[in-house]
């Protein structure tokens, strides 16, 4: 009786526990800093949070600063991920310029790119453009990584085969290579959507005018932890949609694959 | 040992046959036409145990293969029927000796002749079985909505009816080598190598697939290439049978002309007594070799 009550695959009843989860955590969250247990300040409470992001939407002077941060990201997104099909698949299809440039590459993998802000900053001002930079230097490891395990992982029987079937080297990239390193870049764009908001987030929080990184310095700096939260909640929430995004397009594209590969992980 | 006397009975066999058979395949036009030629190839790889260290695969093999022949190649496990083949593809360079293929010498590039139906699954796994058969008619200059045409024929042909559009891990693994088959054929080669294509089938879908392998190839006789390690196998399919040494350095030891009647039924044809006949005298020649290499192999 106990084992069926708690069937994984019963859909309502995990929704059900999960949001009980969700309200349970939050309402233990509301007990202890009404009643003073936890300091507020410190914490923040649910409900001012919640009256926080309210106030946001009816005023709408969040727009400004998700918009600033949706647009960093997704651009950072989208270029880093180009960028990283291009240059694996180059070097992947090169084994000379691979193994030369293999120690250059692990060691701007290893650095931690972060701290590349500042002089992003420097380069390309305030503006939207110093963050996409850093969104790009960490997401275009992620996907570069995965591309160049793609093409690496391509299977020699699949490949003498194709070869056998008449294809030349620009069929056989556009039929094997890019096929082949799709399924892995797909399973690294969700590694790789959550680091371009990380890059657009600490780019904005270093130096900016506009963006919700932004927005949680000055709550941070008036000691505002609502805001904080309020900001941080707002992130998570855009990031998830994004995620689905992907995940949706990855059905599409990935529709051949019984189920997803396995990714090298990337790091931030 | 018994190699001398093997061949001795074969030839005996094959001239009482001559003389009492005309519904034999092998009295053929004389004109014969060879669709491969090795000469000398050998085939030397640089050993993973160590710098300067080489394994020789296949040493010095001379083999024709006619046109519009069924040639099987067996021996034991691991001694270099594939590197043959893939000689024969022109996807290895031999280290040594040449290979023609229609009296033409094959330099640098692959047997643009020839199709290969390989071992393990070799469809690509982002396309539907149409789409597979199609590609090597896209990649020859056709276009898309012919191929897709000639995809489709060829799916009916191999029994893949109603089934073009499942991707290869929909389909169970006979479906695949349906679709493999297919996929060589479709391109209308000269020349159909095939490394044990059915080495992974149960046994009935083997015996199936054999079938219809013959029914396919009965149509217009392509000059086949048969590597397996099944020896009824080779010898229900085959015109010819070649007998390959243990590894290292590798060579044809024996042949073997299989004057069975044809059409043939895979399974019925092992029942008679031809058969077991052909069977005991090329396993008494290929068990030698089966027991050198288990030698060798031996820690």
């Amino acid at each position: 009786m106990r084992a069926i009550a708690l069937d994984p695959r019963n859909r309502l009843l995990v929704l059900v526990t999960r949001f009980a989860l969700l309200a349970g955590g939050i309402l233990l969250w509301w007990i202890l800093t009404s009643r003073g247990w936890i300091s507020a300040f410190f914490f923040g409470d649910p409900v001012g949070v919640a009256r926080r992001i309210a106030g946001w939407f009816v005023t709408g002077s969040v727009y400004t600063h998700l918009y600033t941060t949706l647009v960093e990201t997704i651009l950072a997104f989208l270029i880093g991920t180009v960028l990283g099909l291009a240059c694996g698949l180059w070097l992947a299809l090169n084994p000379f310029l691979a193994v030369v440039t293999d120690p250059f590459i692990k060691a701007m993998n290893s650095m931690p790119r972060l701290i590349f802000a500042p002089i992003f900053a420097l380069w390309f001002g305030l503006g939207i453009w110093s963050k996409v930079a850093l969104g790009v230097t960490l997401v275009f490891f992620v996907v570069f990584f995965n591309v160049f395990q793609g093409v690496r992982e391509v299977s020699p029987a699949v490949l003498a085969n194709t070869r056998m079937l008449g294809a030349n080297s620009r069929e056989l990239m556009r039929h094997v290579y890019l096929p082949s390193a799709m399924s892995w870049v797909f399973s690294s764009l969700h590694n790789a959507v959550g680091i371009a908001f990380v890059g657009s987030v600490v780019g904005e929080y270093l130096g900016s005018e506009k963006g919700v990184g932004y927005l949680i310095l000055l709550a941070e700096g008036v000691f505002d932890i609502n805001s904080v939260i309020a900001g941080i909640l707002l992130l998570t929430v855009f990031a998830l949609v994004l995620d689905t995004t992907v995940s949706l397009v990855e059905d599409h594209f990935m529709r051949w694959q019984p189920s997803a590969g396995q990714t090298v992980s990337g790091h931030a | 040992m018994s190699f001398t006397a093997a061949v001795g009975i074969k030839r005996r066999d094959v001239s009482v046959r001559l003389a009492t058979s005309s519904a034999d395949t092998l009295d053929r036009p004389l004109e014969i036409r060879e669709a491969l030629r090795f000469e000398g190839v050998t085939c030397t790889f640089a050993s993973n145990r160590g710098r300067g260290e080489n394994y020789t695969a296949v040493s010095d093999v001379n083999l024709s293969v006619r046109d519009g022949e069924f040639l099987s190649i067996v021996g034991p496990t691991g001694c270099g029927k594939s590197t043959l083949l893939n000689v024969a593809a022109g996807l290895i360079q031999p280290s040594a000796g040449t290979l023609s293929v229609f009296g033409q010498k094959l330099g640098q590039g692959l047997n643009r002749q020839a199709s290969y139906l390989f071992q393990v699954d070799a469809l690509m796994p982002w396309k539907t079985a149409a789409e597979n058969i199609a590609a090597g008619l896209l990649f020859h200059g056709r276009t898309k909505a012919d191929a897709m045409a000639s995809a489709r024929d060829w799916l009916i042909r191999v029994g893949l009816e109603g089934h073009g559009d499942k991707y290869p891990h929909q389909m169970s693994g006979g479906m695949r080598k349906r679709a493999g088959l297919a996929q060589a054929l479709v391109l209308d080669p000269r020349i159909l190598l095939m490394d044990e294509p059915f080495s992974a089938l149960d046994i009935q879908t083997r015996h199936f697939m054999e079938d219809e392998l013959l029914r396919l190839w009965s149509a217009d006789r392509k000059s086949v290439v048969f590597v397996t390690h099944d020896l009824e196998e080779a010898i229900s399919l085959s015109d010819r049978v070649i007998v390959m040494s243990a590894g290292p350095a590798t060579r044809p030891i024996a042949e073997f002309d299989i004057d069975l009647r044809r059409p043939r039924e895979v399974s019925e044809i092992r029942m008679t007594q031809r058969f077991l006949q052909l069977h005991a005298e090329i396993w008494q020649v290929l068990r030698g070799e089966v027991l050198k290499g288990y030698a060798r192999n031996r820690p």
